[in-house]
C-alpha cells in the first residue's frame, strides 16, 4: 500500500507538471490558489487530522507568516524567499505562545477559543498593531521572488514554485506520518488517557503538532505575500480558516490523498459554478450537509498502515 | 528492598474518603493482588500510583524514589506500565501500531528524524517493530498484529493491552482486572502468563475479582475496604482472616443471615 500511494503521488505530480500547457491564465491561477490552500489544509492535517485538535484558526498563522514576510522586505529590503524561514519561524513562535495555555481544552472548547485567535489576530491586523501592519489598507509593494538571478512573475512561474511546495510538503509529511512522531499524535487523537499511559508525553505532542502547524502556514504566508503583493486583514478573516478546516473534514482527516482530494473540490469547484453566482454556496452547503450525514469519515479517510515484517521475521 | 512503596496515601473525591492511609510495600520480583469489595477504592489506588490522580496526602516511592509528584508519562519511563479496568486500545489503530505505542517512551527519535527518516530513525523503528513483536509473540497475538484493535476479541484486547504494556519495558506492572470478561479457558491461560512474567523477574501489581486467579497468580495480597487497608498476608493467611471473610460475606450478627 505504501508503494502504490508514492507512485500515485508521482504520477499526480507529474500529470499536474504538464497541466499549463492546457489551461489559460485565469485557471493556473485557479491551481496556483489550489495548490496554496493545499499546502495550508496539509500543516493545518497536522493539527486536526493527526493529533484531532479541532483547531479552526489556522488563517491566524498564516497571516502571521505574510505580514512578516511582507514587513521585512518592504521595510528592510530583504529578498522574500529569505523572509520565507522567518516567517516559518515567526508563526511558529506565536503558536508556541497561544497554544501553550489552550491545548488541554477538548473539542468544541479549542475550537471556539480558536476562532477568537484568528478573529483577534485580524482585528489587531486593521488596528494597525505596532505600526507596522498597515491597517486596513494591509502592505503593498512586496516584492516578487527571485531564484538564481530569475524572477518569478507569471502565474506560469509560480503555479512551479507553489506546487515545488506542495510536492515537499506532501513528501515530508508523508514520512512524517508513518514515523514515531506522527504516530504520537495518532495517539492521542484515539485516546489520550491511553498514550499518556503508554508513555507520550501528551502535553508536549499537542504543542509541536501546533507549533509546526504553524510554521507550515507561515511560509506558506510568504508565498501568499509574494504571490499577491498587496496583502491586507481582509485575506485571513475567519472563512477562510473554515475553508481550510473544510478541506481536511471533507477529504479525510489524518489522510494526506483526501487532504489533496479536499483541497481541489473545496477551492476548484466554486470556480467550476461560477456562473451560478451566489447559488453556488448553496449548493456547497448542501454537499457538504450530505457528506457528513452519508460518509462523515471523509472522501479519502486514512486507512491503516501496513509495516513490512518480512525483514523482522528474517531476522528473529 | 521493596520496589514499590505506599505510605500513608490518601485521596478525597470532595467529602468521599476514597483512599484513607493505605500502606504497604512489595518486594522486587513478587506477585502482589489489591483486593476488596466493589468501590473499595483500588482503582483509586492504582492511579494515585501512575500519576492519573495526585494523592491529597502521603507519598509513592519506587524504587526508593518519590514519585507522588510527577506527570503519568515520567512514571512509565521510570518503569511502571499499566493496563486499564476498562480497555483503552488505540481502537482503529493495529494490534503492531497499538504495541508500538509502549516502545516510544524508549525511542529517541525527534521531529527532525521523523521528517527526514534519518538513518538512526531507520534503525531505531526496525528495532521498535522487532521488540513489538516480540511482545505480540509472548501474549500469543503475533498473527493479529496487522488487525485493527477493534476487531479483536474482549480477552484478547486485554491481552494486547498487556503486550503494549510490556513494550515499555517497565520493572512494575499494575493489571486492573486482567481477567474482566474472559472466560474460563482465558482465565487459565493469563494465570500462566503471569506466572511467566513473573519467572522473568517482573514485579506485579494485580485488582482482580476472580478469586481463583488471585489466590494462584499472587505471592501476597492487601486487602482494602472503604478506603482502608484491613490486611495483608500471603493467600493463605488472607483466607483465615475474620475480618476478611466479614468484608466480603457480612458479619455474623447482620440481620437477615
Amino acid at each position: 500500500m505504501k508503494n502504490a500511494n508514492w507512485l500515485g503521488y508521482i504520477v499526480f505530480f507529474a500529470l499536474l507538471a504538464a497541466t499549463p500547457l492546457l489551461l489559460d491564465r485565469y485557471w493556473v491561477d485557479v491551481l496556483n490558489s489550489v495548490g496554496l490552500y493545499l499546502i495550508l489544509a496539509l500543516s493545518l492535517n497536522i493539527i486536526l487530522g493527526y493529533a484531532g485538535m479541532f483547531h479552526m484558526g489556522h488563517a491566524a498563522f498564516y497571516a502571521i507568516g505574510a505580514y512578516t514576510t511582507a514587513i521585512i522586505n518592504t521595510r528592510y529590503g530583504i529578498p522574500v524567499l529569505w523572509a520565507l524561514p522567518a516567517s516559518g519561524i515567526a508563526a511558529s513562535l506565536f503558536a508556541l505562545i497561544v497554544a501553550r495555555p489552550i491545548i488541554h481544552l477538548r473539542g468544541d472548547y479549542l475550537l471556539i477559543v480558536t476562532i477568537g485567535m484568528v478573529e483577534i489576530v485580524r482585528i489587531a491586523l486593521i488596528n494597525d498593531v505596532f505600526g507596522m501592519t498597515g491597517g486596513a489598507n494591509g502592505i503593498f509593494g512586496i516584492s516578487r521572488p527571485e531564484i538564481f538571478g530569475f524572477r518569478i512573475t507569471q502565474p506560469i512561474h509560480f503555479f512551479y514554485l507553489i506546487w515545488f511546495f506542495a510536492a515537499l510538503t506532501v513528501l515530508l509529511f508523508s514520512l512524517l506520518e508513518n514515523s514515531r512522531f506522527g504516530r504520537a499524535l495518532k495517539y492521542l487523537k484515539e485516546d489520550e488517557v491511553a498514550a499518556e499511559g503508554s508513555g507520550i508525553h501528551t502535553a508536549r505532542y499537542k504543542l509541536a503538532a501546533f507549533v509546526l502547524g504553524a510554521g507550515w502556514a507561515g511560509m506558506c504566508g510568504t508565498l501568499f505575500a509574494t504571490k499577491m503583493t498587496i496583502i491586507s486583514p481582509e485575506s485571513f478573516n475567519f472563512w477562510e480558516s473554515v475553508q481550510l478546516f473544510m478541506i481536511v473534514i471533507l477529504g479525510g482527516s489524518g489522510s494526506i490523498p483526501g487532504v489533496i482530494l479536499g483541497a481541489f473540490l473545496v477551492m476548484g469547484l466554486p470556480e467550476l459554478f461560477r456562473d451560478f453566482a451566489n447559488a453556488r454556496l448553496l449548493i456547497f452547503g448542501l454537499a457538504l450537509m450530505v457528506m457528513m450525514i452519508v460518509r462523515p469519515q471523509g472522501l479519502l479517510p486514512a486507512r491503516p498502515r501496513k509495516y513490512n515484517l518480512d525483514s523482522i521475521r528474517e531476522l528473529s | 528492598m521493596s520496589i514499590l512503596r505506599l505510605d500513608h496515601l490518601n485521596k478525597r473525591f470532595g467529602g468521599l474518603v476514597a483512599v484513607d492511609r493505605v500502606s504497604f510495600s512489595m518486594e522486587e520480583g513478587s506477585v502482589v493482588g489489591l483486593i476488596g469489595p466493589n468501590g473499595a477504592g483500588k482503582t483509586t489506588v492504582f492511579n494515585l500510583i501512575t500519576g492519573n490522580y495526585q494523592p491529597d496526602g502521603g507519598d509513592v516511592f519506587f524504587q526508593g524514589q518519590s514519585i507522588r509528584a510527577k506527570p503519568t508519562h515520567q512514571i512509565v519511563a521510570l518503569g511502571i506500565a499499566r493496563t486499564f479496568q476498562t480497555i483503552r486500545l488505540f481502537q482503529n489503530m493495529t494490534v503492531l501500531e497499538n504495541v508500538l505505542a509502549g516502545c516510544h517512551c524508549r525511542m529517541r527519535t525527534g521531529l527532525f528524524g521523523s521528517l527526514f527518516h534519518t538513518l538512526g530513525q531507520r534503525l531505531e523503528e526496525q528495532q521498535a517493530l522487532r521488540q513489538s513483536m516480540d511482545a505480540l509473540a509472548f501474549v500469543g497475538l503475533e498473527s493479529s498484529a496487522d488487525q485493527l484493535a477493534k476487531n479483536l476479541s474482549y480477552g484478547n484486547q486485554r491481552l494486547l493491552e498487556i503486550a503494549r504494556a510490556l513494550a515499555t519495558q517497565p520493572r512494575l506492572l499494575i493489571l486492573d482486572e486482567p481477567a474482566g470478561g474472559m472466560n474460563e479457558q482465558e482465565t487459565q491461560e493469563l494465570i500462566g502468563l503471569i506466572a511467566k512474567m513473573g519467572q522473568q523477574g517482573l514485579s506485579i501489581l494485580l485488582i482482580e475479582h476472580d478469586m481463583k486467579l488471585v489466590m494462584m497468580a499472587c505471592d501476597y495480597l492487601v486487602v482494602i475496604e472503604y478506603g482502608r487497608k484491613i490486611a495483608e498476608g500471603t493467600p493463605v493467611e488472607i483466607q483465615t482472616n475474620p475480618k476478611v471473610i466479614e468484608a466480603y460475606l457480612g458479619a455474623d450478627n447482620d440481620d437477615g443471615i
